[in-house]
């Protein structure tokens, strides 16, 4: 290439070392920016048109037009269901900040080293366990329906209380061994350099392993809870009035499928934005990586 | 002279792997004793004994005339007075140069913020690191990130520092700066154990070299006798590997 001088990084042997970084990297991609934005434009193109004709010119169209994507049918039951959407937004957001704290609580106790806490760690596996291997429905009809049924004083009976720490529970054992997976990756040597500045092994915890470890786990965490927000539908089950159970009356009452379409339209429109975020902050998190090295 | 530092029969597996098999030393207050040895020969597992860090199968250490290895003892207490510091530098990446060294005098030693600050930036400054106190870690040099570790154990104001091969992790042009901080440390008296692979300078700085050999010190003495006539064959070897290696 242009420069002999640019030298291959250390720790790539084997790499043409005349060849700048860049124009490797493009290389193996596939050539010039602009030609492979014209392509990429052009294949997706192509490749949807296909796809659309083929299903618009498939046998059964005109029916499931009707029922699945009836204009004046989505026009009518999508703000109804909109307005409904707040209560899952309300359980899904108060369920995120509950498995925040729960699920770090767990993972921390979980990593607790030594015989002593031998019982607190089994605890905590056994929830995360158990957790993980029931299906989220059951956690909400069985916490949904047998709490109430207790009939205990002070116990709360509204589905909606129930359906929030129903998911909490769940999602709190998945995002646990996020966490922990986050601590395990914090290497010895931080800990080692953090006691032996007379750090208790609490404080070690606080001020070192964790802010470095939750940092890590971000992009996974967020995952976990696009997770949860699709699961808050599952509310519907206990008979509670909100997205879903909205959309099927509707569709019960109109004979058509639209106000589902317009709620994985809602859905939709929610998710993809944050899964955009995570990749971006995977993306940011690799460039700083890199950039670091190769000071 | 009081001691800062006594052995006594120290020994320490990995598994049934016997690193360390029955030490003894002793370190005189403001005294710097240079630890040398092929690697493996157990000098970074000593050192790590000594702060704790490693739990020790048997022998006896005391600090400044306290048993450390004793039942009951606090150990955090007994890493706050002992200052280490580590071949891979081993700083908070999250935290600034400045949080790196107040963290610990504050949560550790209850000093106040202010006053915490107000010794970090003094030792910065005298370390010539005052313009990187707002800098992150990752975007120093290997030397100035290891004169950081420095300064960051030293706010604790140790009684004796620990200083496992400081220079190897680090690019032949930056050990000449981390050697010289650690010159300076020697002038000011400060009690040093000091692992390391540069001979020169364990001649320059050392008052007495002691020759670790798979598990065990072989000699003790000043330098000049250790480096030019030890009395032990494989300290001869040793030396003479290092010789041709280029590094004395």
């Amino acid at each position: 290439m242009s420069s002999p001088e640019v030298s291959a990084p250390q720790g790539q042997p084997g790499l043409d070392p005349r060849v700048p970084m860049g124009d490797r990297r493009s290389r193996i991609l596939g050539g010039g920016a602009a030609r492979n934005t014209w392509i990429a434009v052009l294949s997706t193109v192509v490749f949807f048109t296909v796809v659309g004709v083929l299903v618009v010119r498939s046998p059964g169209w005109p029916t499931v037009r009707f029922f699945f994507f009836d204009g004046a049918e989505f026009a009518y039951a999508f703000p109804e269901i909109l307005s409904k959407f707040g209560q899952n937004a309300f359980i899904f957001c108060t369920s995120e900040i509950l498995v925040l704290v729960f699920a770090l609580l767990i993972a921390v106790l979980r990593s607790l080293p030594g015989a002593v806490f031998a019982p607190l760690r089994i605890m905590a596996a056994v929830y995360t366990d158990f957790f993980r291997g029931v299906p989220t429905i059951l956690v909400i009809a069985l916490l949904g329906y047998g709490m109430p049924a207790l009939g205990l004083k002070g116990l709360p009976d509204s589905d909606r209380f129930w359906a929030i720490v129903a998911l909490t529970l769940v999602y709190s054992a998945y995002v646990a061994e996020v966490y922990r997976a986050g601590i395990d990756s914090i290497h010895p040597s931080q800990v080692a350099s953090s006691r032996s500045l007379g750090l208790t092994r609490l404080q070690t915890m606080r001020h070192v392993v964790l802010p470095q470890a939750v940092r890590r786990v971000i992009p996974p965490l967020l995952n976990d809870f696009i997770g949860l927000q699709k699961d808050s539908a599952l509310v519907a089950f206990l008979g509670f009035n909100e997205a879903l159970l909205r959309a099927q009356i509707i569709q019960a009452n109109d004979f058509n499928f639209t106000p589902y379409v317009a709620l994985a339209v809602i859905y939709i429109a929610i998710t993809i934005p944050q899964a955009r975020f995570v990749d971006w902050l995977i993306a940011r998190e690799r460039r700083r990586r890199e950039g670091a090295t190769e000071l | 002279m009081t001691e800062a530092i006594r052995i006594e029969g120290l020994r320490k597996s990995f598994g049934d792997h016997e690193v360390l098999k029955g030490i003894d030393l002793a370190v005189d207050d403001h005294e710097v004793v240079c630890l040398i040895g092929a690697s493996g020969s157990g000098k970074s597992t000593l050192l790590r004994c000594v702060d704790l860090l490693e739990p020790v199968d048997a022998g006896r250490i005391w600090v400044e005339g306290i048993e450390i290895t004793a039942a009951g003892v606090d150990e955090n207490a007994v890493r706050r007075r002992i200052g280490i510091v580590f071949q891979a530098f081993n700083l908070f990446p999250h935290m600034t140069v400045l949080r790196n060294v107040t963290l610990a005098q504050e949560k550790a030693l209850d000093r106040t913020p202010a006053g915490a600050r107000a010794t970090a930036l003094s030792l910065l400054d005298r370390f010539g690191l005052a313009d990187k106190a707002d800098d992150y870690p990752d975007r120093l040099s290997g030397g100035q990130q290891q004169r950081v570790a420095i300064v960051r154990s030293l706010a604790m104001d140790p009684d004796v520092m620990l200083l496992d091969e400081v220079t190897s992790a680090l690019d032949p042009v930056l050990v000449a700066e981390v050697l010289d901080v650690i010159r300076g440390l020697a002038t000011t008296g400060m009690t040093m154990v000091i692992a390391t692979h540069e001979m020169g300078f364990a001649r320059d700085v050392a008052n007495r070299v002691a020759f670790l050999d798979d598990g065990r010190i072989l000699e003790v003495g000043p330098p000049e006798e250790i480096f030019s006539e030890p009395r032990e064959a494989a300290t001869r070897r040793f030396l003479d590997r290092i010789i041709a290696a280029g590094r004395m």
